[in-house]
């Protein structure tokens, strides 16, 4: 689950990381009790949606700049009022953009240097990594193909958590000394004790600053959380905000189905997050393009498959279906059952291949034929992908 | 011989006493397997009934291991008192725990993982379909089923099989048993991020396992376990090997279904692993309907007879 840079500023704030003084605003009129919170004086405008490169982002209006600098609190109100409502495209969010909803004037802190800093886990080590280079405010990507050598890495040994020897080596190969030494271990500390006590998944600091007065500080911040452990954190499950997620998705959440909209016109139905992935895959492979990922998990009910159904059929893209379940426990006739009702209650026009396999599957074949629905069978997934595709190359 | 388990291994099941762990300790108890106990804290002294089977409950692991010799367990206990279970296992000097539970939060597994590595035990899983070794009788009945996977699909034989998705290792063992090949063990180890066992791990076992003649292997898209196993093959498997990853078409950063199934970077996604598959002599099956055919034309290339 993602968050706001507002939201992971205040949660930041809360373990004790320094951020420049902000204030988010909802609505026009809000501007001036956030505004009133900062002091007079240069001011950031941040566009708050869920994804990077904001600042090189464009407004589909023509509006350059989804972050910017104003030499006043009069200016940032205006600028504000250019951003919020409007629809802002990056690198991240694809051509349709991301409504901004909600800004976010900070503080413009005086930069002395940028750095980057991150905790995440390495996979390898199946432990905590904290990733900092002394090349901050730039993709961190960039700094890694290019400069590897200005990247450093502490592996955190979860049975003692973070070691003083640890932050010691981060801050020195970082350069930071004196007073500045001091306030980054601390920051570095706070950091790592909000990653692990609240189940987060990344959080990155890019860029961390050091200004002219000896500040360390978090000047953005993007925090996800291991959508596993959001259980025991109701307080961040509070943070979650539904606009940044595409409806489809959201009611697949509801039916415990596993959803992800893509931008092709073949969708699929899967049982099993790995065959689900594969079924893209083959679709791909003999021409065709998913509309979709959808895992209706192990034990897909009839209520699951009606919902599913619908989920799919609102994507406007769609111009076939394939369904594709193996029923290793389930019975194959269940499921065929539960087919072909949902059919019928959703009023499916649209060409429907079913490659059914396992349990009972001989009378879940039957099932389909004899339901007079124009459903296409297939006996393997690479016959049933190559059907659709060919059914839904006709329709177009 | 297989690896992991055998027929007589002796199995108990934590979280019998719920739907999910009863439904397949029963399915187990149908395949022939030597289910000998369940655990459930507040419940020992019950019984778990099933047909002719009457299987004793315990308050603990310690106790039901040292009662009914079981040294095996399959773990069904719900996500927040998962990581528990495992260590549970641990402690009481268990030889395996399969953990099936899926949703476990990644901070539970990063330190499960290191309290266990001084422990004997081995871990498979979290978040996986179990393991098999597939018994002679009729639809491989007799076997060791541990876990979720349908045990009338498999065929008693010599084909390793090791994958991190579910149903896409059904997908692999129907194909293999329709063709007429066997399988020796089949392992789901698991889509989650942090887990107890690799592909690597269960590749070495198949290897040094005289029964298991090729093997095949399935991955997806997110960290670097294939491309570790596939170098380590490269350098020192003599037998056959199919490979599958699953996730091209996936779009970069987003979570498809499994939590490790997500693309970090340019070296995780599924065109760079089946590049490694490739250069290192593993045969690569195109679409997940080519496995089997896959393994039959790495072994046919080797001159070894799967079945």
């Amino acid at each position: 689950m993602n968050i706001h840079e507002y939201q992971a500023k205040a949660l930041l704030e809360k373990f004790g990381v320094p951020v420049p003084k902000g204030a988010a605003a909802k609505t026009p009129e809000e501007f001036i009790n956030a505004l009133t919170e900062l002091p007079e004086g240069p001011t950031m405008v941040k566009s708050q949606i869920h994804a990077g490169g904001r600042g090189k982002g464009t407004f589909t209006d023509g509006y350059k700049g989804g972050v910017k600098f104003c030499k006043t609190k009069a200016e940032a109100k205006e600028v504000a009022s250019r951003m919020l409502g409007n629809t802002l495209v990056t690198v991240q969010t694809g051509p349709a953009g991301r409504k901004v909803q909600t800004v976010y004037f900070t503080v413009a802190s005086d930069i002395k240097k940028e750095y980057y800093l991150a905790i995440l886990l390495d996979r390898v080590a199946s432990r905590p990594v904290i990733v900092a280079s002394t090349e901050g405010g730039v993709e961190i990507e960039k700094v890694a193909h290019e400069t590897p050598e200005k990247i450093f890495k502490v592996v955190v040994d979860p049975a003692y958590g973070l070691a003083d020897f640890q932050v010691r080596e981060l801050v020195t190969r970082l350069g930071f000394s004196g007073a500045e030494a001091k306030n980054a271990s601390k920051l570095i500390r706070s950091l790592y004790s909000m990653y692990w006590e609240t189940d987060a998944a990344m959080v990155e600091v890019n860029p961390l600053i050091s200004t002219p007065t000896g500040e360390v500080l978090a000047l953005d911040a993007k925090v996800s959380f291991d959508d596993n452990s959001l259980f025991r954190h109701p307080e961040i499950v509070a943070l979650r905000d539904l606009n940044e997620e595409d409806p489809k998705e959201v009611e697949a959440s509801k039916h415990s189905l596993n959803y992800i909209a893509l931008d092709g016109n073949i969708a699929c139905l899967v049982n099993g997050a790995g065959l689900a992935m594969s079924t893209m895959d083959i679709i791909k492979h003999f021409g065709g393009s998913p509309a979709n990922f959808l895992d209706v998990g192990g034990g897909a009910t009839r209520s699951q498959v009606v919902a599913a159904f619908k989920i799919i059929l609102g994507d406007a893209n769609v111009k076939g279906i394939f369904v594709n379940i193996f029923g290793g426990i389930m019975d194959c006739n269940v499921i065929a059952t539960g087919i072909v009702e949902a059919v019928r209650e959703v009023g499916l026009k649209l060409p429907l291949v079913v490659r059914l396999e396992g349990n009972n599957v001989d009378a879940g074949k039957a099932t389909l034929a004899s339901s007079g629905l124009t459903i296409v069978s297939g006996d393997s997934m690479a016959d049933a992908a190559q059907k659709i595709v060919k059914l839904v190359g006709k329709a177009a | 011989m297989a690896i992991l388990v055998t027929p007589e291994s002796r199995i108990l099941v934590q979280g019998i006493t719920g739907d999910f762990g009863g439904r397949h300790a029963k399915l187990s108890l149908d395949y022939g397997t030597k289910v000998v106990a369940g655990v459930t804290p507040g419940k020992g002294g019950q019984f778990f009934e099933h047909g002719p089977h009457r299987v004793p409950i315990f308050n603990s692991v310690a106790a039901a291991s040292r009662e009914t010799g079981a040294t095996v367990s399959a773990i069904f206990v719900p996500p927040p008192f998962a990581a528990d279970a495992i260590l549970e296992c641990a402690d009481a000097g268990l030889d395996l725990a399969v953990a099936i539970t899926e949703g476990i939060p990644v901070r539970d597994m990063v330190r499960v993982k290191r309290a266990i590595a001084e422990k004997t035990m081995r871990l498979i899983g979290p978040n996986c379909p179990g393991v098999v070794t597939p018994g002679t009788g009729e639809k491989s009945f007799g076997g060791c089923r541990i876990g979720i996977a349908p045990g009338y699909i498999h065929k008693k034989g010599r084909v390793g099989v090791v994958s991190r998705s579910g149903t896409l290792t059904y997908e692999a063992v129907y194909q293999l048993t329709v063709l007429g090949i066997g399988q020796s063990t089949c392992v789901g180890i698991g889509g989650d991020p942090v887990n107890g066992t690799s592909h690597l791990d269960v590749i070495r076992m198949f290897n040094d396992d005289p029964e298991t003649v090729g093997i095949v292997m399935i991955g997806e898209i997110g960290g670097n376990a294939e491309v570790e196993a596939a170098r380590w093959i490269k350098a020192n498997c003599k037998k056959p090997v199919a490979g599958f990853i699953a996730g091209a078409t996936a779009p970069a950063g987003r979570r498809m279904g499994h939590a490790g199934a997500i693309v970090g970077g340019a070296e995780d996604t599924a065109a760079a692993k089946i590049a490694v598959f490739a250069e290192c002599g593993i045969e690569v099956a195109v679409t997940p309907s080519d496995m089997a055919a896959a393994l039959i034309r790495a072994a046919k290339a080797r001159g070894v007879a799967l079945s």
